[in-house]
């Protein structure tokens, strides 16, 4: 649905925030790789616990958008404030402190593979514990252990605790993930199609426990989706890209499916 | 039961390109360079068949003089032989410990600061165009005659050849990983021992078992120069003609060489 379309519904191509409730605010925003403009002046905001899906084509900047956000990619423009906090402007230490509260899942979820679930999961403790007792499980400390067994419990993946992530199914890799997002006990997190690389039913069965878990804890969300069915099922609100720029900003139950597909042409 | 008839073949729009490029000048004119290098490269080693077909029935005397073997010296054969082996262990071991934190600043992505990258290249760079013989020389004058001498010009040998490996391999380690945990607020040191030490670690095994076979042929050779081993007691066995005793050293050195080797192939199947 285009930006005019979305008006003759009614429904806001932009949503006015409460600046105090906001987590993420972007203005601006503009970035070009290799000569091809991928952001184009966006201006988003997301506000303190809700879940939004950001949708549209192939080439449209939602990843480069998701990593600009913690300056994973520099951007070239604009100003940016997630948890409040003046992204633009940290040095590295203020960084990687930003970066050890968002909790970052990949579409094809970044495990390392030699190493067991265990210690892929204890990697989420990085950032607030530095040295060799966060790089494996077997040198960590019994506290980090434990909170990363139950971060495990939480995805229901105990049992494979011990095992190579790289002897995992897709979609016991993708828990294992969302699994470490969890031990950076995050207050925002951001998903890059956190269910892209999966079947059908496992990405089903995914979702459903990432959505669940980051709402029990009240956990901002930020995720990107090519399925129709997630981006309106689990977000309360839809933010649609097209050539860098933001095309529609509007509450999920407002539209529907059918509105949307002209931003998957 | 009926049949398909096959479709016709159809003429392409585009003709396919042609099997072979046609050279251009500047490639023809390199081949032809090659060539007169490798023509003047025959004629400066003095290559000849004539020298080769002449020399035969030298060979063929000291192949006879060197049977039967003479045994009476084996337990000192084994003895040495065990040095030899000890010194590439000892000398693989230091260096491949030594070239791990200096390919990790030889690295383009990992290393601290564009000038230690720099200096970290340049020194693996000299220890690997430096021959391990000549490394042997400068230890035998430094500590003296002996295994330590030559343990150290393998450990010297072991960082150019490991450093520069380990390095390539770390370089073209899965991209992935190392930025999941940049985005989870990893230091620069926990992404090299996370990601990209953990995906390289079939090459480092790899190539250290390599520089181990290759150390423990080297380790012959260094004895030459005094810098102990088995190498001087094969050089005194020719000096002194005793073609017997230098067949049993040699001998010994092929079991040991092919020791080596299997027991490399074998930690390398049950490690990859």
């Amino acid at each position: 649905m285009s930006a005019a379309a979305a008006e003759r519904r009614d429904i806001p191509v932009a949503v006015a925030c409460e600046p105090a409730t906001v987590d993420l605010a972007a203005k601006g925003l503009a970035k070009s790789l290799g000569g091809r403009r991928i952001l184009d002046g966006v201006d988003l905001h997301v506000r303190r616990g809700q879940a939004v899906a950001l949708i549209g084509p192939n080439g449209a900047g939602k990843s480069t958008l998701l990593r600009c956000c913690l300056r994973l990619v520099e951007p070239e423009a604009g100003s940016l404030s997630l948890l409040d906090q003046d992204v633009m402007a940290l040095r590295a230490a203020g960084l990687r402190r930003l970066r050890a509260r968002v909790g970052f899942v990949f579409q094809r979820h970044n495990l390392v593979p030699r190493l067991s679930a265990l210690t892929n999961v204890i990697h989420g403790a990085q950032a607030r514990r530095a040295g060799p007792r966060v790089w494996l499980q077997g040198l960590a400390h019994a506290s980090v252990r434990e909170e990363a067994m139950h971060c495990l419990e939480r995805v229901g993946l105990c049992h494979v605790a011990r095992q190579r992530v790289d002897s995992l199914s897709g979609g016991q890799s993708q828990r294992v993930a969302i699994a470490r997002a969890l031990m950076q006990r995050p207050d925002f997190v951001i998903a890059d199609e956190p269910v892209a690389s999966l079947d059908p039913a496992a990405g089903e069965e995914v979702m459903e426990l990432f959505v669940d878990l980051m709402r029990r804890q009240r956990t901002t969300l930020l995720y990107t989706s090519h399925n129709l069915h997630h981006a309106l099922a689990y977000a309360d609100r839809l933010v649609a890209l097209r050539a860098g720029k933001i095309a529609l900003d509007a509450p999920a139950n407002a539209i529907d499916a059918a509105d949307l597909r002209g931003f998957y042409a | 039961m009926s049949t398909v008839a096959p479709a016709a073949p159809t003429v392409p729009r585009h003709p396919a390109p042609p099997r072979f490029e046609r050279p251009g000048p500047g490639a023809f004119a390199a081949a032809v360079a090659a060539l007169a290098v490798l023509a003047a490269a025959i004629d400066g080693v003095g290559l000849s068949l004539t020298h080769l077909v002449e020399g035969i029935p030298s060979i063929g005397r000291i192949l006879e003089r060197m049977w039967p073997l003479d045994l009476s010296r084996l337990p000192f054969i084994g003895q040495a032989l065990l040095e030899t082996f000890q010194m590439a262990l000892v000398g693989t071991v230091l260096g491949v410990a030594l070239s791990v934190p200096l390919a990790i600043a030889a690295t383009r992505s990992h290393s601290p600061h564009p000038l230690v990258y720099l200096a970290a290249r340049g020194l693996i760079s000299v220890f690997r165009t430096v021959p391990d013989l000549v490394w042997a020389l400068l230890f035998v004058v430094a500590v003296g005659l002996g295994p330590f001498a030559g343990t150290l010009a393998i450990m010297v040998d072991a960082v150019g050849f490991c450093g520069r490996f380990f390095a390539e391999a770390m370089e073209e380690a899965d991209k992935g990983p190392q930025e999941a945990l940049r985005a989870l607020g990893a230091g620069r040191l926990g992404i090299v021992f996370c990601a990209v030490v953990p995906a390289s670690l079939p090459s480092f095994v790899n190539t250290a078992l390599f520089n181990l076979e290759k150390a423990t042929r080297s380790s012959v050779v260094l004895g030459l120069v005094g810098a102990g081993g088995i190498g001087i007691e094969l050089k005194v066995a020719m000096d002194l003609f005793s073609y017997d005793l230098a067949a049993t050293i040699i001998l010994a050195v092929f079991l040991l060489v092919v020791l080596v080797e299997q027991g490399s192939a074998l930690i390398r199947r049950r490690l990859m």
